[in-house]
């Protein structure tokens, strides 16, 4: 299997399909996919069922996710948690729901993890403790409870696996055969391992092979479940190289996104007609 | 009460109160946007010359994990999680929490952000400790809309956790796991009982000697005032900004 080099989260994104199931992890670090998100709107794709690892409810992650729901790319979420942790509540997704034009599908984060991992291995399904007795468990026909088969009187629910058709994310750095470090980021290499395809966009691309350094190796996924990657600093904007976060722009976003009209404001100023050079 | 301890906070009240539930706990978690639970947790922690392990979720900083975010939820199966705390849009009397909105679900006349890890955690972790800083009979409510987490479960459900505290900007309750209800415990300084009842939109057991919230002695302060509070900074800036009036250390 050879990765794709393509030459920005322009082509990246060009390989999402409408209707596909989207993968991304909960944004704590420079993880997010915000370009390709970006483009996904500016192509005007839709249907999208959109999977958090396990929440998008840090300023950019959350952010990323409203401008997808906002410009009507998303079908369904499901999700833990949606918000733009400290700054507040997500403006369009929070419209959304309440307009009854976006499906939620509400979960708990170890279930998404442990569904996850399900997925990564092939399994079926998964058990875990917790969850009997929520209305999480009562609205979600993909997880069940049973009677543990190893021990007397111990009801048990088990969640279907996910497999993401599409992962989207962020990355420090790739080598030139495709290898993907990701640091201590390791929702990554678990939902690249459940999700068909892989694309990424990266800080910077060097040098040498990733996978020879014993050093860097562990936190490396390897080019095998890499489909593409472009090199694209600055393509988790708000997100900045150093982990920080650009809150001002989060602000000015949540700013304008309090009303429909806003939101379609923002989307022109910086989707629209934001200039090639500038990708 | 010294003339110096009544320009205490409410805040630095109410982490002191978190402080003492977590006595003798290994290891305690605080989940995101949970300022005050932080700043009890790192009390208990300076307190406990580091006995009690505290990490914060929402930076690579203030966790160890080198798991990926499955960690926290798996060390918590295995019993290494001690303490947690949890708030929701409503919290009801039976302890059942609701992060996910207002409304017949799935309809929602308000949406919140969702339930987090919050229906695992609360049924592994043996100390839960709810949170609620408007304590209204909006929040305070008889039933939730929305069970992300139920405060009790049927007998035969693994329920080694579950909550042992609700406190709120008026009191501290104590949750009693057999009966499914709450106790009040003690008033913050200045609450009148009969401001509690008028404000909880659920009823509750009262103790046999209703105390008052401990306003924290002059040690307790000054460990909150300075370590706690540096150390807080660099989680919850603006929240240090406005409580303790400093600024996170330059990086």
């Amino acid at each position: 299997m050879t990765v794709q080099h393509l030459a920005d989260a322009a082509s990246l994104a060009a390989l999402v399909p409408s209707g596909a199931r989207i993968g991304v992890t909960k944004g704590e670090q420079t993880d997010v996919p915000m370009a390709m998100a970006l483009e996904l709107v500016r192509r005007g794709v839709t249907d999208l069922d959109l999977v958090t690892i396990p929440t998008c409810a840090f300023p950019a992650s959350g952010m990323m996710l409203d401008i997808l729901v906002g410009a009507g790319c998303v079908r369904s979420v499901e999700t833990s948690g949606v918000s733009m942790s400290e700054l507040g509540a997500a403006p369009r997704f929070s419209a959304a729901v309440k307009a009854g034009t976006l499906k939620v599908v509400d979960a708990t984060c170890p279930a998404v993890y442990a569904a996850l991992q399900a997925g990564a291995k092939g399994q079926p399904f998964t058990a875990l403790r917790g969850l009997i007795g929520s209305d999480l468990m009562a609205h979600r026909d993909d997880w069940a409870v049973v009677a543990n088969p190893f021990e007397a009187d111990d009801p048990v629910a088990l969640l279907k696996a996910i497999n993401p058709d599409v992962t989207l994310f962020h990355a420090p750095m790739a080598d030139r055969h495709g290898n993907v470090w990701i640091g201590r980021n390791r929702d990554l290499l678990t939902l690249a391992h459940a999700s068909d395809m892989t694309l990424v966009t990266v800080e910077r691309i060097v040098d040498g092979d990733l996978m020879e350094d014993e050093t860097l190796a562990p936190a490396v996924i390897p080019n095998f479940y890499v489909t593409a990657l472009a090199e694209a600093p600055g393509a988790c904007w708000p997100q900045q190289a150093d982990g920080t976060t650009d809150l001002d722009a989060v602000r000015a976003y949540m700013s304008a996104a309090r009303t429909e009209e806003g939101f379609r404001d923002w989307l022109a100023a910086h989707v629209f007609a934001r200039p090639e050079a500038a990708e | 009460m010294s003339a110096g301890e009544t320009d205490v906070r409410p805040e630095e009240i109410q982490a002191a109160a978190i402080a003492g539930l977590l006595e003798g706990a290994r290891h305690v978690a605080v989940g995101m946007v949970s300022p005050i639970p932080g700043t009890g947790a790192l009390l208990a922690n300076e307190r406990s010359g580091g006995g009690t392990r505290v990490s914060i979720l929402g930076s690579k900083k203030t966790t160890f994990w080198t798991n990926g975010g499955s960690e926290l939820f798996d060390l918590a199966g295995r019993g290494r999680l001690d303490a947690f705390f949890l708030s929701g849009g409503q919290i009801d009397g039976g302890a059942n929490v609701n992060l996910v909105g207002v409304g017949d679900y799935p309809e929602a006349k308000v949406r919140w952000s969702g339930s987090f890890g919050s229906a695992y955690l609360y049924f592994v972790v043996p100390r839960v400790i709810l949170f609620r800083w408007e304590h209204t009979r909006r929040t305070l409510v008889e039933k939730v809309d929305f069970v992300s987490a139920p405060g009790t479960s049927e007998p035969g459900v693994h329920r080694p956790g579950g909550p042992i505290a609700l406190i709120t900007n008026l009191c501290l309750f104590d949750f009693q796991r057999e009966a499914g209800r709450f106790r009040l415990k003690s008033l913050h300084p200045g609450v009148t009982l009969e401001e509690v009842r008028d404000n909880t939109g659920f009823d509750f057991d009262l103790p046999e000697h209703l105390a008052e919230t401990p306003t924290p002695d002059a040690d307790t302060l000054s460990l909150i005032r300075g370590p706690v509070a540096r150390r807080i900074a660099d989680v919850y800036p603006v929240f240090a900004r406005q409580v303790f009036g400093i600024e996170p250390a330059a990086a």
